[in-house]
């Protein structure tokens, strides 16, 4: 049980996918306009990896070594084509705002990252528990990017005004003050690990 | 099929929506590889060849096979599968062919297959030129073309930036902030350098 949870809180902080790993950035700047489309394309993400954690772990035996990669992709694609068809049909509005990232999942380096560095090595539980812990670090991150974000870009958090009388900096909200935001965050990341050590 | 349009593709995939700097697509390539400037040409023309063809390629599958069987919702899978298998059988045939090239491209065309502007811009071409109004043949050469500009704004993009980071090794940077961080803030500062192209209008 504990090591369970070891490998399910190792992904929110210790090894946070986007922070310490700095994988799959491309969604994560794309989509941090606002707070409700991270938390849209996190939760997506997550299901994604979580079932191609599941996945992978439970027929790693049958699938050659030498072809695991394209395995691995086939795998994932099919969970991010369940994703898309999902989004389409309940969410349209939040399907529209994410646009062409959604099918973008596939190629998000931190699924395949996962599959390849622990579910092709370890049992299914395990991997469920990897996953989510992934998954939820993930949609963490873009969280506290997105809300950064939509705080300083358009004076808002979740579309309601948080400092009325303040003038939005209309920069963080375009994509160069996404890439000025990650760049700072990730300095900053490395300062607190250079202190822990 | 018009002169002003192969312009409004060429400007907007290049300057205004570059596929780096303003749609967020291959950065982690665009910032693992771009510490000099050889190999970041060498990644660019591996991308700029795979992009084009790969939207050729994807143009093909979803006019013959995914629209004429209505299996459009199998559109991701299909097209990273392709995408997958093109890139390993160029890299075979370069490696028989010319093994100049080979060493020139290195590690960085099979990494290609999970850059996600070559996706991207798959993606992209479906949802831009499979509308009612635009006649097939148009719709290839839009396809093909956007696939081929996709790279040139790609090859742009890595050019300044590893140009800039040459420059930047004498520089003294605090330690939290080599690297990855400060490569992001410069990237940064040069998107906000290209939003001035926004004020185009056609």
């Amino acid at each position: 049980m504990k090591t369970l949870f070891r490998e399910f809180a190792k992904g929110i902080i210790r090894e946070n996918p986007t922070f310490v790993l700095a994988l799959g950035l491309c969604p994560t700047l794309a989509v941090s306009v606002s707070v409700s489309n991270a938390i849209g394309m996190g939760c997506a993400s997550t299901f994604v990896i979580v079932f191609s954690n599941i996945m992978v772990a439970s027929i790693k035996k049958t699938i050659p070594d030498k072809i695991r990669i394209p395995c691995f992709i086939v795998v994932i694609a099919t969970f991010v084509t369940i994703t898309e068809m999902a989004l389409k049909a309940y969410f349209p509005p939040l399907n529209r705002a994410l646009g062409i990232y959604v099918p973008l999942i596939v190629v998000n380096c931190i699924v395949l990252g996962r599959a390849e560095a622990f579910a092709s090595k370890n049992r299914v539980i395990a991997s469920l528990f990897d996953g989510i812990g992934m998954g939820i670090g993930f949609t963490l991150a873009l969280i506290l990017i997105s809300a950064i974000r939509e705080m300083l870009g358009a004076g808002k958090l979740f579309g309601l005004t948080v400092f009325p009388g303040f003038e939005p900096a209309l920069a963080i909200g375009m994509p160069s003050g996404a890439l000025l935001i990650i760049g700072l965050l990730l300095g900053f990341f490395n300062m607190l690990k250079e202190r822990a050590k | 099929m018009n002169a002003t349009q192969f312009l409004v593709i060429f400007i907007s995939n290049i300057f205004i929506y570059n596929v780096i700097l303003s749609r967020f697509l291959g950065l982690c390539s665009f910032i693992a590889i771009s510490k000099e400037t050889k190999p970041a040409l060498a990644m660019s023309f591996a991308v700029l060849f795979v992009t084009t063809m790969s939207s050729v390629i994807t143009w093909a599958i979803y006019r013959f096979l995914l629209i004429p069987f209505d299996m459009t919702y199998l559109r991701t899978i299909s097209f990273i599968l392709v995408i997958a298998a093109f890139v390993q059988l160029v890299e075979m045939v370069i490696r028989k062919a010319a093994p100049a090239l080979y060493r020139f491209f290195g590690i960085y065309l099979p990494l290609i297959t999970c850059n996600c502007a070559v996706l991207g811009v798959a993606v992209l071409n479906t949802d831009m030129f499979f509308g009612a109004e635009t006649p097939a043949l148009a719709s290839f050469v839009y396809s093909a073309f956007q696939g081929f500009c996709v790279g040139l704004g790609y090859m742009l993009a890595m050019l300044l930036m590893s140009a800039i980071r040459e420059r930047l090794e004498t520089c003294d940077i605090p330690k939290a902030m080599k690297d990855f961080p400060i490569g992001f803030v410069i990237a940064s500062i040069m998107s906000m350098a290209f939003m001035g192209f926004n004020g185009f209008r056609f």
